[in-house]
C-alpha cells in the first residue's frame, strides 16, 4: 500500500505531513511512502533524509496518485482531480470554509478524512492534530508577543532600577490558551486567564495563573471541549471585564474559536485603546477572522492609542509554521497513530464502525456521508496539579479532553448497608417464577419439609440483609468466619454415629474430624486476623 | 427425631448467635465481638447435640464416645495448627481448603444418612432421598472444586484456564446425568441405591474439578466466594437430611454470604457471574491480548533515589497495592515507608480495589498484618475522586485494577470494569518486576501514560530501598 505525501502549496505553510522519522515508522509497518520532491524542505527535512528513512522521492502527480494521500492543508480542486478513485485523502478539509470539497471528493470517489473532525476523546488523543498544533500555537504566541513587547516578562531588580513583570491576559483556556499561560509563566510574567467554561479554572490555577470570572450564571461547556456561544448579557459582562483588564495588562492572547464559524470579536477597538502604550495583542483566531477587531491576517498592525504611543496587534496565521520542523514532527506523529488505527499493518481501510474514524469521514464510496449522531460529552476533565509550568505545557493536550463517556456505572452494592437497588423487570419476572415454584413446592411437599423450608428461606433472607452491611475491608475475615460456622456440619456427623460401628458411623466420624478442622481453624484464624486491624 | 423444646430453643439461640456474628463483622469495631458470638454459637450447638446424641444412644460403647472425642480433638488440633501457622499471604489457600472440608463432610453425612436408612414412606421418603442427593452433589462439587482452587492458588496447578473443547456441553451433560441418576436412586429399595449415589458423587466431583479448572487465576476471588456459598448450601442440604434447623439456618447464612461476596466481586469486575463461571477469561495470561488501541509511547523509568525525592516533596501520597505486593511479601516494607513518610508530614493513604489480591478483602488483611491502621485504607469508591489532587501514587504489583483501558478502550477485554483512576494524579510510580501483562492478559496503557514512571524490580527490595532513601 502506497502513501503519498505531496508538498504543501498554500503560501506561508511550511509544514509537511511526513518526516523522515514518521516515514521510517510507516515503512517498518510495511507501507510504501512516496514523497514529493522538496516536500520537507521548508520544515528542514531534505529529500535525502526521506530516502534514507526508506521513502521514495517522486513527482507531485505520483504523490497525489497514491492509495492514501496525506497532507496538512485542504487539497485544491486540481489536487483532487489527480487522485485516483478509491484512494483515501487524509488532511484538514474544513468543509465549512471549503464547501465545494466534499462534492469534489465524492465525484472523484475519494474517501476524505478530515483531521479536524477526529473526535476529541481520550482514545483519539494521540491522533488529535488540533491539540498538537494548538499547543504549538499557544507557545509561539507568547514568543511572538515577547519579541514585540519591549520589556522583560519577568520582574527584574537591577542596580539601575527595577521593572515590574509583564501582565498577560489569556482569553480562552483551551489547549492553546493553556500552552500560552504556561509559556508566559515560564518567562516570569504575571498571568491571568479567562474562559467561559468553569472547568478551566482548575487547569488555569494549576499553572500558576489567576482565573478571571464574571458573576453571571451560565455554563460555557460545549461540545468536544470547545466553548459554546454565550448569551448577550454574558457577552456584555465579558466585555466589561476585558475593558477593565485591558488597562492593567501588557499582553493579550486571544484563542477563542468556535468550530466552523467566524471567530467572535472579544477585543474590540475600545478594549485595545484602553491598553498601556507598547502593549501587544496576539490573535490566534486571525485565520478565522480574528478575535480582535483590529486584526489583519499575517501582519502586525501598529495601532495608535488615544493617549499616545501604540499597541501592536499580531495577526499571524502561520504561528505553527514558524516552528515548522517541530510542528511537522508532531503532525506526522499524529498521522502515524491515525494510520495505525486504520489498520496500517494489514492494509489501510475505512471502518465505518470505528468511533474515531467515522466522525472524521466526509465522503466514502462516492457519497457524502451524513455526520454521525453526536454524543454529548460534558465538561473537560480537569488536569491535575503540576509542579513546573514546563511540564504543564507538555500536558496541555491532555487537559482539553472531554471525559470518556462513563461506562455504565451500576451503584456498587459493596458500600455500606446498600442492598441491591430497585428491582428490574427481569428481577420482577424472576420473583414471580420463584413464587410459582415455591407454591408448587408447597402443594407437593410434606408439611414436615415445609416447616424446615420456611426456616431455610427466612435464614437466606436474614443472611442476605446482614452480609450487605459488611465492609469490604473485612471480607476475608467474613469468609473465614463463615468457614468456621459452616463447620456446623459437625453436628450432622455426630448425629450419624451409632452404636453399631457400621459404614454410617465411620462416615460420621470422618465428617466430625473434617468439620472440626473447619470450626477450630476458621474461628482461630479469624481471631488472629481481627487482632491485626487497628486504628491509627 | 424429637429432641424436645429445650433443644429447639438452644439451636435457635445458636442461630441468633451466628447472625450476630456475621453482623458484628460488618465493622472493625465490632468484628471481634462478632467472632466471639460465632464461637459461642458453635459451642452451644455442639454441646446440645452431644447431649442429644448421648441421650439417644444410651447403648453406645465407651469406644464410640472416645472415637468421637478423638475425632473432635484431632480435627481441632489440625485446625488450630493451620490457623496459627498460615501466613497472611496464604489466606486464600487456607480458605479454599477449609471449603473443601465442608464439602467432604457434607458428602459423608449425606451418604452416611442414606446407609443408615430411614423410616419415611411415600412422598416423605422421596423428599428425604432428594435431599440426600442434593446434599451429596453440592458437597462433592464443593470438595473437588475447592481442592482445585486451592491448587491454583498455591500455584501447584497452573492458573491458566483449562479449556476443553465443548466444555459447556460436557458440563451440561454431567449435570443432566447427575439429575437423571436420581431416578434409579430414588426407586431403589433398601440401600441398593448406594452404587447410584457413589457414581453420582464421582460425576459431581469431576464436574467440580472441570468447572474450576476452566477459570483463570484472576477470577479466583469470585471462585473462592462461590465455593464459600456452595459449602453453605451443602451444609443446609445436610440440615434438611437430618431435620436439623441449626444446620439449615447456618448453611443458609453461609450460602447467602458467599453469594453476596461473589456478586460484589463480579460487580467490581463489571462481569456477570455466568461470565466468570463459564468464561475461561484471561486465556493468554502473561501475554498481551491485541487491542485496537496500539500501545505507543515510551516507558519511562525512575531510580529509587528519584522516587524517594518525589515522595519526600509530595504533600499527599496514595499507595495502590495489588497481588504483586502479596507475592513479594512487601507489606511490612510498605508499612515502614508509610511511617517514614508520615513522620515527614506527608499524607499517606491506601486505595483498595475490590478484586485486588486473590480473596475478597485480601489486601486489607495483609496491610493490617503489617500494622497499617485501617482508617488509612480506603476502598475504591471512597478514594477514586481524590487522585486528581494527589502528588504521587505508588502502584505496587497491581495491573488490571489500574488499567485506564477499562474506561476508554471498548476493545479491551476488561472494558467497563471500574478501576482506580491513578493516572489523574501528578505522578504515578509503578513498581513492577517487568513489562508482562496482568492476569487478565491485557496490555496496560497506564505504563505508557505521560504521568507514569516505572520502578522495575522485586517489590520488596524496591520498597526496602525506598524506605532507606526516604529516611536518609
Amino acid at each position: 500500500m502506497r502513501i503519498g505525501v505531496p508538498k504543501e502549496t498554500l503560501p506561508l505553510e511550511r509544514r509537511v505531513a511526513a518526516t523522515p522519522e514518521s516515514v521510517k515508522k510507516l515503512v517498518e509497518l510495511g507501507l510504501e511512502l512516496a514523497i514529493e520532491r522538496g516536500a520537507g524542505l521548508a520544515s528542514g527535512f531534505s529529500d535525502a533524509a526521506y530516502e534514507a528513512a526508506g521513502g521514495k522521492i517522486v513527482d507531485r502527480a505520483a504523490a497525489l496518485g497514491a492509495d492514501v494521500v496525506v497532507h496538512v492543508r485542504p487539497p485544491t480542486a486540481a489536487d483532487i482531480a489527480m487522485m485516483k478513485a478509491g484512494a483515501i485523502n487524509v488532511s484538514h478539509v474544513q468543509p465549512e470554509r471549503h464547501p465545494e470539497l466534499p462534492e469534489l471528493f465524492a465525484k472523484q470517489k475519494v474517501t476524505a478524512l478530515a483531521l479536524e473532525r477526529v473526535p476529541r476523546v481520550t482514545r483519539a488523543q494521540k491522533m488529535d492534530v488540533l491539540s498538537s498544533m494548538a499547543n504549538l500555537a499557544g507557545y509561539r504566541a507568547i514568543v511572538e508577543a515577547a519579541e514585540c513587547y519591549q520589556g522583560f516578562f519577568s520582574k527584574q531588580v537591577t542596580a539601575a532600577g527595577s521593572t515590574p513583570p509583564a501582565r498577560v491576559l489569556v482569553i480562552g483556556a483551551g489547549v492553546a490558551g493553556l500552552a500560552a499561560v504556561g509559556a508566559a509563566r515560564a518567562l516570569g510574567a504575571e498571568v491571568r486567564a479567562f474562559d467561559t467554561r468553569a472547568a478551566a479554572r482548575e487547569q488555569v490555577e494549576s499553572l500558576g495563573a489567576t482565573f478571571l470570572e464574571i458573576t453571571i450564571e451560565e455554563k460555557g461547556e460545549g461540545q468536544g471541549g470547545y466553548a459554546k456561544v454565550m448569551s448577550k448579557e454574558f457577552i456584555e459582562a465579558e466585555m466589561a471585564l476585558f475593558r477593565a483588564q485591558a488597562a492593567e495588562v501588557n499582553v493579550i492572547i486571544t484563542t477563542a474559536l468556535v468550530p466552523g464559524t467566524k471567530a467572535p470579536i472579544l477585543v474590540p477597538k475600545g478594549v485595545v485603546d484602553a491598553m498601556p502604550p507598547g502593549s501587544v495583542v496576539v490573535d490566534l483566531a486571525a485565520e478565522q477572522g480574528g478575535n480582535c477587531e483590529l486584526t489583519k491576517p499575517d501582519v502586525i498592525v501598529q495601532h495608535p492609542l488615544p493617549g499616545g504611543g501604540h499597541a501592536s496587534i499580531i495577526g499571524f496565521t502561520d504561528l505553527v509554521s514558524r516552528m515548522a520542523s517541530t510542528a511537522s514532527r508532531l503532525f506526522a506523529g499524529n498521522l502515524v497513530h491515525l494510520l495505525v488505527e486504520m489498520g496500517a499493518k494489514d492494509g489501510i481501510r475505512v471502518d465505518l464502525e470505528n468511533d474515531v474514524i467515522r466522525p472524521a469521514l466526509l465522503t466514502h464510496d462516492g457519497e457524502i456521508l451524513p455526520p454521525p449522531p453526536k454524543k454529548e460529552p460534558t465538561a473537560p476533565a480537569p488536569i491535575s496539579k503540576t509542579t513546573t509550568p514546563v511540564a504543564a505545557i507538555k500536558m496541555a493536550p491532555t487537559s482539553i479532553r472531554p471525559p470518556e463517556p462513563e461506562p455504565e456505572k451500576k451503584k456498587s452494592g459493596h458500600g455500606h448497608g446498600g442492598s441491591p437497588g430497585a428491582p428490574t423487570m427481569a428481577g420482577r419476572i424472576g420473583g414471580l417464577v420463584l413464587a410459582t415454584v415455591l407454591l408448587a413446592v408447597g402443594h407437593l411437599a410434606p408439611s414436615d419439609f415445609l416447616e424446615h423450608f420456611t426456616v431455610f428461606v427466612l435464614a437466606c433472607f436474614v443472611g442476605w440483609q446482614v452480609i450487605w452491611s459488611v465492609t469490604p475491608a473485612l471480607h476475608t475475615p467474613l469468609m473465614s468466619v463463615t468457614n468456621a460456622i459452616s463447620g456446623i456440619i459437625i453436628v450432622g456427623g455426630m448425629l450419624e454415629i451409632g452404636p453399631d460401628f457400621g459404614l454410617a458411623t465411620w462416615l460420621g466420624f470422618a465428617a466430625v474430624l473434617f468439620a472440626a478442622i473447619n470450626v477450630a481453624g476458621g474461628f482461630l484464624v479469624t481471631q488472629r486476623m481481627l487482632r491485626m486491624f487497628r486504628r491509627d | 427425631m424429637s429432641f424436645g423444646g429445650e433443644i429447639t430453643v438452644a439451636y435457635l439461640i445458636a442461630g441468633v448467635l451466628f447472625i450476630r456474628s456475621l453482623s458484628g463483622l460488618g465493622k472493625q469495631e465490632t468484628a471481634r465481638a462478632g467472632n466471639f458470638s460465632g464461637m459461642l454459637g458453635m459451642a452451644l450447638a455442639i454441646v446440645v447435640t452431644a447431649i442429644v446424641w448421648i441421650g439417644h444412644h444410651t447403648d453406645i460403647p465407651p469406644v464410640g464416645i472416645g472415637l468421637l472425642i478423638g475425632a473432635v480433638v484431632i480435627g481441632c488440633g489440625i485446625g488450630a495448627t493451620l490457623a496459627r501457622r498460615v501466613e497472611m499471604t496464604g489466606m486464600p489457600e487456607l480458605v479454599a481448603i477449609l471449603h473443601s472440608f465442608v464439602g467432604l463432610a457434607a458428602v459423608f453425612v449425606g451418604i452416611g444418612s442414606y446407609v443408615q436408612g430411614s423410616d419415611h414412606e411415600g412422598a416423605e421418603l422421596i423428599v428425604h432421598l432428594v435431599e440426600i442427593w442434593v446434599g451429596v452433589a453440592v458437597g462433592a462439587v464443593t470438595f473437588t472444586g475447592s481442592i482445585v482452587a486451592w491448587g491454583k492458588l498455591r500455584g501447584s496447578i497452573s492458573g491458566k484456564p483449562l479449556l476443553l473443547p465443548g466444555r459447556h456441553v460436557l458440563n451440561l451433560g454431567v449435570a443432566i446425568a447427575i439429575v437423571g441418576l436420581a431416578v434409579p436412586f430414588a426407586s431403589a429399595s433398601g440401600d441398593t441405591g448406594l452404587t447410584w449415589i457413589l457414581v453420582m458423587t464421582g460425576l459431581a466431583g469431576l464436574l467440580g474439578i472441570h468447572l474450576v479448572m476452566a477459570i483463570g487465576g484472576a477470577d479466583m476471588p469470585v471462585v473462592v466466594s462461590l465455593l464459600n456459598s456452595y459449602s453453605g448450601w451443602a451444609a443446609a442440604a445436610a440440615g434438611f437430611v437430618l431435620v436439623n434447623d441449626a444446620l439449615i439456618v447456618t448453611g443458609a447464612l453461609v450460602g447467602s454470604s458467599g453469594a453476596i461476596l461473589s456478586i460484589v466481586m463480579c460487580r467490581a469486575m463489571n462481569r456477570s457471574i455466568l461470565n466468570v463461571v463459564f468464561g475461561g477469561f484471561g486465556t493468554e495470561s502473561g501475554t498481551a491480548v491485541a487491542s485496537t488501541a496500539q500501545q505507543t509511547g515510551e516507558v519511562r523509568e525512575l531510580k529509587v533515589d528519584e522516587v524517594a525525592a518525589k515522595l519526600k516533596a509530595a504533600k499527599s501520597v496514595i499507595i495502590v497495592p495489588g497481588y504483586g505486593m502479596a507475592v513479594a511479601r512487601a507489606q511490612q516494607a510498605v508499612h515502614d515507608l508509610t511511617r517514614a513518610l508520615k513522620e515527614r508530614g506527608v499524607k499517606v493513604r491506601f486505595a483498595i480495589h475490590p478484586v485486588a489480591g486473590r480473596l475478597p478483602g485480601h489486601m486489607n488483611v495483609l496491610l493490617a498484618e503489617a500494622g497499617v491502621p485501617y482508617d488509612l485504607v480506603l476502598e475504591m469508591d471512597d478514594i477514586n475522586h481524590d487522585f486528581a489532587t494527589t502528588d504521587v501514587v505508588l502502584v505496587i504489583g497491581a495491573n488490571d485494577i489500574v488499567n485506564p483501558g477499562a474506561l476508554d478502550d471498548p476493545q479491551s477485554p476488561i472494558y467497563g470494569m471500574p478501576v482506580l483512576e491513578v493516572w489523574k494524579s501528578a505522578l504515578v510510580v509503578v513498581l513492577k518486576r517487568g513489562m508482562a501483562a496482568g492476569y487478565a492478559g491485557v496490555e496496560n496503557p497506564l505504563f505508557f501514560h505521560e504521568h507514569t514512571r516505572m520502578l522495575f524490580g522485586d517489590a520488596k527490595k524496591s520498597m526496602d530501598a525506598l524506605v532507606a532513601a526516604v529516611k536518609s
